[in-house]
């Protein structure tokens, strides 16, 4: 649990750190709260030559309220995200979803940007994003470009973020007043990855489904969007044969492999329950 | 009643914080301040740090090693491996059952995570980066994993530096990768009882590897006064005095020359009783060196390569006759000890003392057969906050006597009942050679039964199992009931030492002028608040209060010989050396007073904190003013000061009991069992501190609760273990932690000094069969007798799954 050798930079300005990244190229790896990737640094499996720590720029700190969606700093941690009343107030799933995320001390120091810029399909805000249809913003050398976060995720650990670029912002656009949401997790303990978890985001008008989508947490190679299991939803009153037919679906994408969290059938299987399980949450509060 | 001075007997008493005294814990001012001094706190001048190359395979023929990297590493002091260790016949060390284990692999690696090299260094962080560069090449060889294919006829040779050898230290070995059969009970008798008799039921229970897992990990340093030829190792060690024991004999060095110092120790469970290549390999780097060295394990290292716990596959046949009256048991094992029998057992029990198995049920006939075996795993095999076994013994006939209850088709409460040990049958000799020294079991059963409102909550769960029926809920109610009897405070020397090391234990006592005091015991605290509840005992016996009695443990340059804390051994025998030297001492202040009050001993009595003129208790002296009468009269016939020591050899061991009833929830769904209630009422005799006691319920309830529910060092076929790091090892915050309703009866022991029986084991032995008892039963009617633990969410939708509830 001794890393190797490192040499620490702590920039000042989001210029500073690009300038970094371009000057250090793949030796560099920015450092946001630490708590995925110094892990990997004391296991030796992660060994950058450079780490550019954020923490310092005060940029990719905060909430901004635009209106119709949230710009949130990159650096922003998940207790300022449990402790923002607007934004519990518009989106109470980002709220749901921190709190389950490891524990107080953890979620002082743990970030939004690193829990969705990482790429761990362990990780729980990259399913959030692909509910909320959230926009990346990503700042490199050639100049801030926009990434879906539907599109972002290629396979564990491996996104669409290119080297040299920080991921700066989160924009989320507000959901309808009146939606409901559901983060439903299933873990082993406080601290664990989800064995598996389900975000779900659905309106209703005149006591049918008019919007949903739904997503999955540590049941790929990436967290899932459930494209089909929200179709399944959308024009039913949310009956059972309509949620069958979303779980079916989401089940359908999940390609949990086997580890001390249980075997394939069972992980698949809670998938399904946390599916199940997020829709009637989600029914229960929207209005 | 008043006293001359105006006190009564109940403020006098009170003062003291001595028996029975819900007194505040000396030690936690420093522990929740961060003020502890623990080993890694530890620097010296000059002071160097080791590293260990472990072994990726769990099998392998090591070809070649190649240091020079490493060596050429600015700051790197020395590399050590086997070849550099056999010179000094160091390259293999004596186990504490008999056995020995390399301290750097000889050869071959026999698990995953075996010391291959040693590094030293000046720092830690170049320690770690000359182990990245240390080239190793290794020939892959199959494993040996599932212990029941272990005496397979083509099994794979582990040990091969025991080839040729047909006795081991417990018997024949009668294949290569066998240790020892250790049997017990009349053999002949039980099957002949299983053959005749009514009902017999029997199962097959896996209790799977687990780690003791201490907060701190385990640790040394090791510092060589080259000028003096005096070695001084400050290390995690549960048993001090053993440890320097045994590096004298190992070592050559005079016994004289070695000072070993356990600090502050954050928990230890067992795990910190053997001798580690860690240490051995410090204090070789030491000596060689002529500086101190510091050796730290992390994390994923003491789970892997120290001492593990458990790993008992057991067999058990239970005869009955149909009304539920138990006429035989018996039992056969199959304990996986890894590559190396580094158990921590007393020498003449192989098997610990699992021959408690027969639990707290008067059962006439038992026999009982444990086969040891060699696995491609780390080497260990300890008492997990338990006697030698005895939570494995408490666990098989506990989940066995609910088998029996299903097959009887009878309440499991009621088996218990009929069987029960009655209160006028101890002392009582068990089938397997224990004598039980008290119990009241049926007064304990009754009380905890009543408290849970049992009979309500069988009510409940036929409710719960119809409306599951109904298809009006998916989750399933069960109840556990465990009643346990430990055995514990060993021991006896006349059948108890550890590599000859009789298995007394210690106190000795000095009585300052002015009425303090300072105890130093052969044991070690590692977090039991020795340093608080020994000074209550002293209190109780020498009548000075307990705060003005300092406690002092784990230096054996100071303390007098004993042989450490483990198996809930400290109360049972340190606690009754403490008694046993207190007396001492109140023997020679009754002489004292006699002189200062011109009587004839016998004319005084003992009241609380003084000794009185009989009939006229206005003519006294108190301890304070005895104590300083001892160093300032010249009276005749008695030597001046007023000190005391206690070698204490305990004419039985203890055993403690308890009834313990786990209330669960079982969501078949997803497999996630919730605790609702968990009621553990303990019989540890005299009670020292309650609210000690309460604690030490608390954790090992918390341990139990971990062990069934989630703990498992597990090992794939080609001997990869997972469950080496606490992402996946489970232990419990607070959340995952029911609330614990604690009780207690009291039962004394008839032989110990003060009647005290030790409780820090019991949660943990008496804990485990109640939660894996409940998760059974919640499925019991469905047909369910037995699943395996830990009943983690997918083990227990496996249950489920069978049974046909999901899909």
């Amino acid at each position: 649990m001794i890393p190797a050798a490192f040499d620490y930079h702590r920039p000042a300005s989001l210029d500073d750190a690009v300038k970094l990244l371009a000057q250090y190229g793949d030796e560099a790896r920015v450092v946001a709260g630490g708590h995925s990737l110094i892990p990997m640094m004391k296991l030796r499996l992660a060994q950058p030559g450079h780490l550019v720590d954020l923490q310092d720029i005060a940029a990719l700190k905060g909430i901004k309220d635009t209106g119709a969606g949230f710009e949130i700093g990159a650096m922003t941690t998940q207790r300022e995200i449990i402790q923002s009343a607007a934004l519990t107030a518009a989106c109470p799933i980002l709220k749901e979803a921190a709190e389950q995320i490891a524990d107080p001390q953890i979620r002082y120091c743990g970030t939004l940007g690193g829990n969705v810029a990482n790429g761990d399909p362990g990780n729980d805000m990259p399913a959030i994003m692909l509910a909320l249809d959230a926009v990346y913003l990503a700042k490199g050398p050639a100049g801030t470009r926009e990434l879906k976060a539907r599109d972002f995720y290629e396979s564990a650990y491996a996104t669409k973020l290119k080297e040299g670029e920080i991921l700066t912002t989160i924009r989320i656009p507000k959901p309808p007043a009146g939606h409901g949401s559901a983060y439903v997790k299933q873990k082993r303990k406080i601290g664990d990855y989800a064995t598996a978890a389900a975000a779900v985001v659905l309106t209703m008008s005149g006591g049918k489904c008019a919007s949903a989508a739904v997503s999955l947490t540590n049941v790929g190679d990436t967290a899932l969007f459930a494209a089909a299991a929200g179709a399944a939803l959308v024009g039913s009153s949310l009956d059972q044969a309509a949620i069958d037919k979303a779980v079916q679906a989401a089940v359908g994408i999940a390609q949990p492999s086997k580890d001390t969290r249980g075997p394939v059938d069972f992980r698949k299987s809670v998938a399904g329950v946390m599916v199940r399980r997020a829709i009637e949450a989600a029914a229960k509060r929207a209005r | 009643m008043s006293a001359a001075d105006g006190t009564s007997v109940q403020e006098r008493t009170d003062k003291l914080e001595g028996l029975g005294c819900k007194r505040k814990r000396v030690e936690d001012a420093r522990f929740t301040q961060g003020k502890g001094k623990y080993v890694d706190d530890m620097k010296l001048p000059g002071m160097v740090f080791g590293d260990f190359v472990r072994s990726p395979y769990g099998h392998a023929r090591i070809k070649k090693i190649d240091k020079s990297k490493a060596l050429a590493l600015p700051g790197v002091k020395a590399v050590l491996t086997a070849d550099d260790l056999k010179p000094l016949n160091l390259h293999y060390m004596p186990t504490l059952a008999g056995d020995v284990q390399a301290v750097l692999a000889v050869d071959k690696v026999l698990f995953q995570g075996q010391e291959v090299a040693f590094v030293v260094a000046t720092d830690r962080y170049i320690a770690a980066d000359a182990v990245e560069l240390i080239e190793v090449e290794y020939e892959d060889l199959p494993c040996v994993i599932d212990p029941l294919k272990a005496m397979d006829k083509d099994a794979p040779v582990l040990r091969h530096d025991l080839e040729g050898k047909t006795e081991g230290a417990h018997g024949a070995r009668r294949h290569h990768n066998h240790i020892f059969t250790w049997e017990v009970g009349d053999a002949a008798a039980t099957d002949k009882a299983l053959g005749s008799a009514e009902v017999v039921a029997k199962e097959f229970l896996s209790y799977q590897r687990v780690h003791p897992c201490p907060l701190e990990t385990c640790g040394c340093v090791a510092s060589m006064d080259k000028i003096n030829s005096h070695l001084t190792v400050w290390g995690t060690f549960q048993a001090p005095h053993a440890v320097r024991t045994v590096a004298s004999l190992i070592s050559g060095i005079p016994e004289h020359k070695i000072r070993i110092v356990s600090p502050d120790i954050g928990g230890g469970f067992g795990n910190k009783v053997g001798v580690y290549p860690g240490y051995i390999c410090s204090i070789v780097a030491s000596i060689v060196l002529g500086v101190p060295v510091k050796w730290i394990e992390d994390r994923i290292e003491n789970l892997t390569a120290t001492a593990f716990a458990r790993d008992y596959h057991m067999t058990g046949e239970i005869a009955a006759t149909k009304d539920g009256r138990i006429t035989a048991l018996k039992c056969h094992v199959v304990a996986d000890h890894g590559a190396f029998d580094a158990c921590a057992d007393p020498t003449k029990f192989p098997a610990g003392f699992f021959n408690i198995c027969t639990g707290s049920y008067d059962i006439p006939t038992a026999f009982l057969s444990v086969d040891g075996v060699y696995t491609n795993k780390a080497p260990g095999g300890v008492a997990y906050r338990c006697s030698f076994r005895v939570t494995e013994a408490s666990y098989f006939i506990e989940r066995m006597i609910d088998v029996l209850a299903r097959k009887l088709n009878m309440d499991p409460a009621e088996v218990r009942r009929k069987n029960f040990i009655r209160k006028e049958q101890f002392p009582y000799k068990s089938a397997l050679g224990w004598e039980y020294d008290s119990g009241d079991y049926d007064t304990a059963f009754d009380k905890a039964l009543a408290a849970v409102d049992y009979k309500g909550l069988r009510a409940e769960q036929k409710k719960n199992r119809e409306d599951f029926a109904a298809g009006k809920t998916r989750s399933l109610m069960g109840i556990g009931i465990a009643f346990f009897t430990e055995i514990v405070g060993a021991g006896p020397v006349k059948n108890c030492d550890i590599l000859g090391l009789g298995m007394f234990d210690s106190c000795e006592i000095r009585i300052h002028p002015t009425g303090s005091a300072i105890a130093r015991l052969g044991t070690i605290s590692q977090g039991q608040g020795h340093a608080t509840t020994f000074a209550q005992i002293l209190a109780t016996e020498i009548g000075l209060p307990a705060s003005m009695i300092t406690v002092e443990e784990g230096d054996t340059d100071t303390a007098p010989y004993g042989l450490g804390t483990y198996g809930s051994r400290s109360t049972p025998v340190a606690g009754a050396a403490t008694a046993m030297a207190g007396r001492k001492i109140r023997a020679k202040a009754q002489m004292i007073a006699a002189y200062l009050l011109e009587v004839h001993d016998s004319d005084l009595e003992w009241d609380v904190d003084r000794f009185q003129v009989k009939g006229a208790p206005d003519r006294f002296k108190t301890m304070q003013e005895i104590a300083f009468a001892a160093y300032n009269k010249a009276i005749p016939g008695i030597e001046p000061g007023l000190e005391a020591v206690s070698y204490y050899d305990p004419p039985n061991m203890t055993y403690p009991f308890g009834a313990y009833i786990c209330v669960a929830d079982i969501d078949v769904d997803t497999g996630v069992t919730a605790i609702r209630r968990f009621y553990a009422l303990d019989d540890c005799g005299t009670r020292i501190n309650p609210m000690i006691i309460e604690g030490q319920v608390h954790g090992g309830l918390t341990e139990a609760l971990a062990i069934a529910m989630g703990q498992e060092i597990a090992y794939d076929e080609n001997g990869n273990v997972s469950g080496g790091s606490l992402l996946d090892f489970f232990l419990p915050t607070a959340v995952e932690t029911p609330a614990w309703e604690t009780d207690f009866t009291v039962t004394p022991s008839p032989h110990h000094p003060i009647g005290a029986k030790g409780v820090g084991e019991s949660p943990n032995v008496g804990g485990v069969s109640a939660f894996s008892n409940a998760v059974c039963d919640a499925f019991a009617h469905l047909g369910l007798t037995h699943t395996q633990m830990p009943h983690d969410h997918w083990r227990v939708w496996k249950t489920a799954q069978k049974l046909g509830l999901v899909e």
